[in-house]
């Protein structure tokens, strides 16, 4: 007999075996669908094999297996697939997985199969796949592909298999039916194991509240050829587990965050011996098991031979269950096992008990109450934690206090809840908490990759940068060269090219030439703003900033080019003199212009849009434009009405040609109103008025100009002045009028120098102008009424 | 057919709410059995209103709360706690003494820190040292036990012993006398075998002895219930037992024998129903190991060298303070790992 040693802590929960011992292991007869989870396993789910509508033979593979740590599935029954959809699986949180569903013909129907005579003369991976073809994972706990699990790597040296029979949750006897009934099966599958992994160690661990099972186990080890040795340890939860059974056999501990494997050790359950032994010596695949159907719910309690996707509604009707009195249903042990909120839910590869328990077996749990730090909890862990430090850190989310107070090597076996005096869900917890922290290593795993490809992507940019700077260099350097040996061919032999940009110079008309350079010019320029706009687009984009900016510099080369061809050209050629209607056609068409962007200019800084600086410029130089246009203009009209003048010397037109620069004094006058007006109505809302204050002056100008014009028109004509003689009631009104406009220039002076305008300056200056322009008015008026006054006397005279 | 969905485990330990609380209930009885038997009616009234009390102060501060009475008052603490203070009164100590001390332990040493769990002192013990600072005349006039007194027919009845506590009538000086403990302390310059010699009291020990057997055995039902772990109450004895083995092997003329120190005072009181608090003690097994040895030897030294005959108030106070640095130091091994952690990793 080999030693025992102990682990710390652990619980006597009352067993509630009995009950579902009291008869044989049992058959379930078919039901009429099979739902087949494709994950009963840890790893991968398997990917189907078969499609809706095939008809399956009885062990037929149905799936297989996704990666390397996956599982085959088989059909544990012949029938017909009815569906491949999700369904709700057995699992704590009461998911849904992707599910065959199989239809069962009833023929049960086998697929051609068959067992290895001798499977040790058998190669070890071929030894290893048939056991991973037959879809066999750990049947005990979590489900281990148990291929994987033996077949090891060459740095796994095991000398110690252990075989768990412990069982140690209350309530289940699956394992112990199975040790009764099956343990020439069992011993079987150890002798495989052992084949495969070669081990000095075989070790089969019972705990003492199962002595038939330990008897069986031995006589039949007794028959092997190899040394396996029963071992019976004490009736305590969690023996069972695999961490503490090894401890309790060998006293040796897997060291935290590492597998048994590690510490040359492997841990089988009995069941999944024995389905290695039926896949190895019968060929047949994992396809069923045996559960325990259990609970105060149940009329008839038992163990079972139940096919693998068999509802669970469909054993407890086998069963006779009391649906009134039916509470809680639970998968697994009353210690670790969760319940099930389907009873639709299938048994899987994993499925070692069904608990229909009543409410008075599984009463609701009592209120919480005060941790009052009893200890209790820490007596009975077996991972020698502080539960009740772990339980106060979980509720305060002290994580990082949580982790260094090991709290990812809690096993969740509930022992601590089970003692707990408060009723603390302590095991809740400790589930939460450590959720939270693998939640907050993801993430910072995300962040830390999200960073290395931020990283990464900025040296690649910086890097690109750097290249293309250095292939735009050495062109620069390559075009430079070519430059000074074309400027060398030039200057050595005779001129040949011309510029390129540059239209051939016809000989012909050279005011269509003119315009032809125009539009040559205009084009290169729309061609320049392309170039300028696909520059920026791509600096926003970050890419091929080389190919734009050449692009851009060629553009920008050629706009000059033809820029100065229409210069040379229009030099050589100066546009004849347009007419006056050209001229007041392009003064109107600029006024307009003008107009217009002031509009926008005015909406733009209402909307602050950031168009507003560029409307400025523009405006400025439409305003230029403006001026220039109407000067030509004036200037055009004067020189005009000299000519009339001067060529005609027809004293009739005079007067027309006066009436037209009256008209135009008035026209400009009344325009300098509205500018006043409008410039008034500003300064009462309190808006920026410099812009219409520099319009009024520009305005009072213009109509300055205007009068100017027209007096010197009228000066022109002396003789018929003198023969119409002055017309005082004219220049009285002129003068009056001017007076007004000196006062209100005054009035709007005062006002702008009050209120710090910068229009103040222009205004004073159109003062001074028309103060000059009053006092003329006056003096005109004086002379006027004097040469009156004489011509009166000299008629008074003449009359007299 | 509704299913229930509950996490695991779905077995719970058969037991009651305030089961804990009940069993050290039960085990300080006989203690208080043997107060009364020797001293009278005294301890029993006290514990009865003490009891009275804190259960009124606790509701009140429970509705304050906003918290669901009956859940909190059904834990029994407030009970336990109101008797642990009443058994280190004096038997006939005056009633507001007991009721300012219940305010004390009740409202501000528990309630005021979130209730039961949440209290880093003994609220009791905070209530005793208070009263002991505040009230040292109250605090320190004990009653003889019967076997003292001339007559035994001098200790005072119930209806007596009712009128004594509140107010109505004075405690007769025949029957006021200092404890084994004080006696010992103010000896004055006289060897120990003198004042054995002379004292009357230094050869009555029983009443304190038969006391302190009793609150042995409570102590030794808890343990056999595993109430608590042998730790605290074996660590502190035995501190004690050493500590003053050695002291009064060194010189005994000066130093009282280690059976003195571990029969009289509150020693037992303390060692198994004080110190073992498990709210305010350390929690691992090693640090109750530390906790228990201090508070014995502690207890000594204020003993014989602090202004207190008795100490075991202020002793676990003062390890109160010490114990969660205890506990981050004296954490256990956890399976699969090479060595315990100590203090507080940064990972």
């Amino acid at each position: 007999m080999s030693r025992i040693w102990s682990f710390h802590g652990g619980i006597h929960p009352a067993e509630n075996k009995r009950q579902s011992l009291q008869r044989p292991l049992e058959t379930v007869p078919l039901p009429k669908l099979l739902i087949l989870p494709l994950q009963q396993h840890i790893g991968a789910p398997a990917t189907p094999l078969v499609e809706v509508g095939d008809k399956v033979l009885k062990g037929q593979p149905i799936a297989e297996p996704t990666g390397h740590v996956s599982a085959y599935l088989h059909a544990p029954t012949s029938g017909t697939i009815t569906a491949i959809d999700c369904s709700p699986i057995p699992h704590p949180s009461g998911m849904e997985g992707l599910c065959i569903q199989l239809e069962p013909d009833g023929h049960e129907r086998w697929i051609e199969h068959s067992g290895v005579a001798d499977f040790r003369s058998l190669d070890k991976t071929e030894l290893a796949n048939t056991i991973r073809r037959a879809g066999i994972s750990g049947m005990g706990g979590a489900g281990f592909p148990t291929a994987v699990k033996l077949h090891l790597s060459d740095d796994h040296i095991v000398n110690t298999l252990i075989i768990n029979g412990v069982e140690c949750e209350p309530y289940i006897t699956a394992d112990d039916v199975l040790m009764r009934e099956r343990a020439e099966s069992i011993i079987g599958g150890i002798e495989i194991a052992a084949h495969l992994i070669k081990p000095t160690h075989c070790l089969i661990g019972i705990e003492d509240n199962k002595p038939e099972a330990a008897m069986a186990l031995t006589r039949a080890a007794r028959l092997s050829e190899l040394d396996i040795e029963v071992v019976v340890v004490p009736t305590k939860y969690p023996s069972g587990g695999e961490k503490q059974l090894i401890k309790l056999l060998t006293g040796v501990e897997v060291p935290s965050g590492r597998i048994p494997a590690d510490i040359g050790i492997v841990v089988q359950n009995v069941s999944t011996m024995a389905a290695v032994e039926r896949a190895v010596c019968h060929g047949q695949p994992l396809i069923s098991r045996i559960t325990t159907l259990t609970g105060e719910a149940l009329a008839r309690p038992g163990n079972l031979e139940v096919l693998l996707g068999t509802p669970i509604q469909h054993l407890l009707d086998h069963c006779g269950v009391d649906n009134q009195h039916l509470n809680r249903l639970v998968m697994g042990g009353p210690m670790m096992g969760y319940s099930l909120n389907d009873p639709q839910i299938p048994v899987i590869k994993t499925s070692n008990c069904v608990i229909a328990a009543t409410a008075e077996e599984f009463g609701e749990p009592p209120p919480a109450q005060n941790c009052i730090r009893c200890g209790q909890c820490e007596q009975v862990c077996p991972a020698e934690l502080l539960p009740q430090q772990l339980y106060w850190f979980a509720k305060g989310k002290e994580f990082d206090k949580a982790l260094a107070h090991n709290l990812m090597d809690c096993i969740e076996c509930g022992a601590c809840s089970y003692v707990c005096p408060s009723n603390i869900p302590l095991v809740q917890y400790y589930r939460f908490a450590k959720g939270e922290i693998r939640r907050e290593q993801f993430d910072q795993r995300n962040a830390e990759q999200a960073r290395i490809r931020f990283e990464a992507r900025e040296a690649r940019l910086e890097q690109e940068k750097l290249d293309k700077a250095a292939k735009r260099k050495a062109r620069a350097e390559a075009a430079a060269r070519a430059k000074a040996e074309q400027n060398d061919k030039s200057s050595a032999g005779p001129t040949t090219s011309s510029i390129p940009a540059t239209p051939p110079v016809a000989d012909s008309d050279p005011q269509a030439q003119i315009k032809s350079l125009k539009t040559a010019a205009a084009v290169a320029r729309t061609k320049l703003k392309k170039a300028e706009k696909a520059l920026a687009q791509a600096r926003d984009d970050g890419n091929e900033l080389a190919t734009f900016e050449t692009a851009v510099s060629d553009a920008t080369a050629k706009v000059e080019a033809a820029q100065q061809a229409l210069r040379s050209a229009e030099q050589q050629n100066p546009a004849p003199a347009p007419t006056l209607a050209e001229l007041k056609i392009a003064a109107a068409t600029a006024r307009t212009k003008l107009n217009k962007t002031e509009k926008a200019l005015a909406d733009a800084e209402a909307k602050q849009a950031p168009s507003a600086d560029k409307l400025r410029a523009s405006l400025e130089l439409l305003r230029g434009k403006a001026e220039t246009a109407q000067k030509a203009l004036e200037q055009a009209q004067a020189s005009a009405s000299a000519d009339t003048i001067s060529d005609n010397a027809a004293t009739e037109h005079a007067p027309i040609d006066i009436k037209a620069l009256k008209t135009a004094a008035s026209i400009a006058r009344t325009k300098l109103k509205k500018a006043q007006k409008a410039l008034d109505q500003a300064q009462a809302d309190g808006s920026d008025t410099s812009e219409l204050a520099a319009q009024l002056a520009q305005l009072s100008q213009n109509a300055e100009h205007a009068q100017q014009a027209f007096a010197a028109a009228e000066a022109d004509q002396p003789a018929s002045a003198s023969t119409t003689g002055p017309d005082l009631k004219a220049l009285k009104s002129a003068a009056a009028i001017a007076r007004t406009k000196v006062n209100k220039t005054e009035k709007a002076l005062a006002d702008a120098e009050t209120k710090g305008l910068p229009a103040a300056d222009s205004l004073r200056t159109a003062l001074v102008k028309l103060k000059a322009k009053a006092t003329a008015a006056e003096q005109q008026l004086a002379a006027a009424t004097a040469t009156q006054s004489t011509s009166e006397t000299a008629d008074s005279d003449t009359a007299g | 057919m509704a299913l229930i969905h509950i996490s695991s485990p779905h077995a719970h330990k058969a037991g009651q709410a305030g089961h804990v609380m009940r069993q050290v209930i039960l085990a300080a009885l006989p203690g208080l059995a043997a107060l009364c038997y020797y001293f009278g009616w005294g301890a029993l009234i006290n514990v009865l209103f003490a009891s009275t009390l804190a259960l009124l102060f606790e509701a009140i501060v429970i509705k304050l709360r906003r918290r669901p009475l009956g859940f909190y008052l059904g834990d029994y603490s407030a009970i336990l706690t109101a008797l642990l203070l009443a058994l280190a009164l004096p038997p006939y100590v005056p009633w507001w003494i007991t009721a300012i001390g219940i305010f004390v332990a009740i409202v501000i040493a528990k309630q005021l820190y979130g209730g039961l769990g949440q209290n880093p002192f003994n609220p009791a013990m905070i209530a005793y040292a208070l009263l002991l600072i505040s009230f040292p005349v109250e605090m320190t006039r004990w009653s003889a036990p019967f076997t003292l007194l001339d007559s035994p027919t001098d200790l005072p009845g119930l209806a007596d012993s009712v009128a004594i506590i509140f107010g109505q009538l004075q405690l007769p000086d025949a029957v006021t006398m200092a404890t084994p403990l004080d006696t010992f302390k103010h000896k004055g310059a006289i060897t120990a075998d003198e004042l054995w010699a002379q004292s009357q009291l230094m050869n009555g020990l029983e009443p304190w002895q038969g006391i302190s057997l009793a609150y042995l055995a409570g102590g030794v039902y808890l343990l056999i219930r595993k109430v608590y772990t042998w730790h605290i109450p074996v660590a502190m004895l035995f501190a004690m037992f050493m500590i003053s083995g050695f002291f009064y092997g060194s010189d005994p003329s000066n130093f009282a024998s280690p059976m003195f120190h571990l029969t009289t005072g509150a020693t037992m009181l303390g060692a198994f129903f004080i110190a073992t608090d498990p709210v305010t003690a350390a929690t691992s097994n090693k640090g109750k190991l530390i906790f228990g040895a201090s508070l014995g030897i502690l207890v000594y030294l204020i003993r014989n060298w602090g202004n207190y005959p008795d100490a075991i108030a202020f002793a676990v106070l003062l390890m109160n303070l010490v114990a969660p640095f205890l506990d981050y130091y004296t954490r256990p091994r956890t399976y699969g790992h090479k060595q315990a952690q100590r203090g507080i990793v940064r990972k």
